[in-house]
């Protein structure tokens, strides 16, 4: 390895790979007249940690479930635009088929089954795989590896283990299916600051160690954009600003509306200025 | 020793009221709706079982070939009533199954008959001779062998739904389907699996009532007799379904013989549905039932 390539911190970029996952242009419609999502583009490459950014029912969710498949099951539909995992659309699969491929979805509010012991919540993350026991257990051994105290909690159901234990679960579950793609929404909600470092930690050196990609929806900016390495901000289910982790802490509006950090004369609520339609051509 | 008797007695006719139960468990567990229809799918059951068995089709092979025939309609359940109906409000599927009901009713009339048929599965209901001799105990070998197949099924579910991975799914689906379709259960799999083992138990059910009552209409009634048998047992227990039953089973021919001469008799008909309420009181969610989780 080269001095150069040692001292950059960024994983080389290779141009000419396919991402792993491509959204371009998706508009998403409930009810069949509530539009939410209306022209968002997201690139996630292999191996990344991509933040998506936003206030209050700026469309994160309704992102990640319009990849997930879980919509249809809400009443959403994506209308325009398409979708890419490894290369295929996957705008006609159901979730089942996307988690044998690899592509998982973990819920805001955890979600954990709380009538179902913790391993037991573990294993209905394998539901999918046809690999067998073994393979399961060592994976089960191997999540508990990561969340270790999930291990002394092994046999309490979900429902009575604490919020940050019930985030490893949900997390835990999902790494059960042996994905390569985990879309982890508002992993950070309701939790202690050094539960939420712990958390994103541990999505770390998932990332590192077991090459899982992330999409990291958050509403905790300031704690998404030290763990990822790309961000996109939302605004009424429109990108509005994308751009590496480094540049969009840096960045004045996002310092101003999302880090709360304002610089100067604080300005009153009618001066928020709303980032317009930037047009991305494919 | 009557009194040892009527327990007893009432023990075992209590097993068939698990067992009625049991379906309705099933699918409450499965998808959290009350089955309204189950009752019509135990008379579906038996009626089909019944004239496969009056073509002279072998014992084993119309039971077999009766499940097959609520497999079927557990996929049909699915695909026509369940499918397009996923994410509305509990009371709409409840309310399906209401219609359901009717129209399975209607249904097992109408490709079968409204008569009466006698179903004979080769189990005669004549005292225990060799208990008879043994102890002066009067129990009937058919509430004895019927208790049998009944505990049989039992097992075999609980072993299903605790020990597998195909009853872990069912579990975390009802537990919070959205979560388990998140993680790829195939919800549609998963209900039509769920109906079809309560077709199962609506067979059993149907034929070992369809022996003792005859195959006809009132059996769909015979289903109401589980409700009071699901408020004390709670919803989503099978170990509820089974040691209430019991208790329902034998205190209510205990209550006949006992109370009944003050009150004037018919006290079957009304007190397994005080039992049940005065255990509501105490324990909301039944005897066995899920505690009900208030954090998170
Ligand atoms: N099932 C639904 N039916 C109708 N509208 C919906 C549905 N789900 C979400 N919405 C609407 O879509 C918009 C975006 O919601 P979404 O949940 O995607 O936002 P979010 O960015 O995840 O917000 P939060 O940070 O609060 O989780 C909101 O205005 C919301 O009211
Ligand atoms: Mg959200």
């Amino acid at each position: 390895m080269s001095e150069a390539e040692a001292l950059n911190d960024t994983p080389p970029a290779v141009a000419d790979e396919k991402p792993l996952l491509q959204i371009s242009n998706i508009e998403v419609i409930y009810d069949r007249v509530i539009l939410v999502l209306r022209g968002v583009s997201l690139t996630i490459p292999k191996g990344g940690i991509v933040a998506l950014l936003g206030a209050n029912g700026a469309g994160k969710s309704t992102t990640l479930k319009a990849i997930s498949g879980l919509l249809r099951s809400e009443r959403g539909e994506v209308t325009k635009g398409s979708i890419e995992y490894e290369g295929k659309s996957i705008l006609q699969n159901n979730a089942t088929e996307l988690v044998s491929r690899g592509l998982i979805q973990v819920m805001e509010g955890r979600h954990c089954f709380e009538h179902l012991t913790v391993d037991e919540n573990l294993l209905t993350g394998a539901y999918t795989r046809r690999d067998g026991n073994a393979a399961v257990n060592r994976d089960l051994e191997l999540v508990y590896s990561y969340f270790p105290r999930l291990k002394e909690r092994r046999s309490v159901l979900a429902g009575y283990i604490s919020g940050g234990e019930q985030q490893m679960t949900a997390i835990g579950r999902a790494l059960m299916a042996r994905p390569s793609l985990i879309l982890l929404d508002e992993p950070s909600m309701g939790l202690a600051p050094q539960l939420v470092e712990e958390i994103f930690g541990i999505v770390t050196r998932l990332n590192e160690d077991e090459g899982v990609t992330f999409l990291l929806a958050e509403q905790n900016t300031n704690m998404a954009l030290q763990y990822a390495r790309y961000g996109y901000v939302l605004e009424s289910g429109r990108v509005v600003l994308d751009g590496d982790a480094k540049s969009l802490r840096e960045n004045e509006d996002v310092k101003e509306f999302y880090l709360g950090l304002s610089s100067g004369t604080r300005k009153s609520y009618r001066d928020v200025k709303h980032y317009r339609r930037r047009k991305r051509w494919l | 020793m009557f009194v040892l008797e009527v327990f007893i007695s009432g023990l075992l006719s209590g097993v068939m009221y698990s067992l009625v139960a049991l379906g309705f468990v099933l699918i409450f567990k499965a998808s959290g709706v009350f089955n309204f229809a189950q009752g019509a799918m135990v008379l579906l059951a038996a009626l089909t079982f019944v004239r496969f068995i009056e073509m002279g089709i072998p014992l084993w092979l119309a039971a077999i070939m009766t499940f097959g025939v609520m497999i079927v309609l557990a996929i049909f359940i699915e695909r026509f009533l369940l499918r397009p109906l996923v994410n509305q409000p509990l009371i709409t599927l409840f309310m399906l199954t209401i219609g359901l009901n009717y129209f399975l009713e209607g249904l097992a009339q109408a490709v079968w008959d409204a008569e009466v048929h006698g179903l004979d599965i080769g189990i005669e209901d004549v005292p225990w001779v060799g208990l008879e001799q043994a102890t002066g105990l009067l129990i009937s070998m058919f509430d004895v062998i019927s208790a049998l197949i009944a505990m049989g099924l039992v097992i075999i579910l609980s072993i299903v739904f605790n020990k597998t991975k195909v009853g872990r799914a069912l579990r975390a689906v009802s537990n919070d389907h959205q979560a388990a379709m998140s993680v790829g259960i195939p919800l549609n799999r998963i209900w039509v699996i769920v109906w079809a083992m309560s077709g199962l138990v609506a067979l059993v059910a149907g034929a070992l009532w369809g022996t003792r009552l005859g195959v006809q209409f009132s059996l769909s009634i015979v289903a109401l007799k589980a409700l009071p048998v699901l408020i004390l047992g709670g919803f989503n227990s099978i170990m509820g379904a089974i040691v209430a039953g019991l208790i329902i089973g034998a205190s209510e021919k205990l209550g006949e013989v006992f109370l009944g001469p003050y009150v004037g008799g018919g006290i079957e008909s009304f007190f397994p549905y005080v039992l049940a309420m005065m255990v509501l009181f105490w324990r909301p969610q039944g005897l066995f039932g899920d505690v009900i989780i208030e954090r998170v």
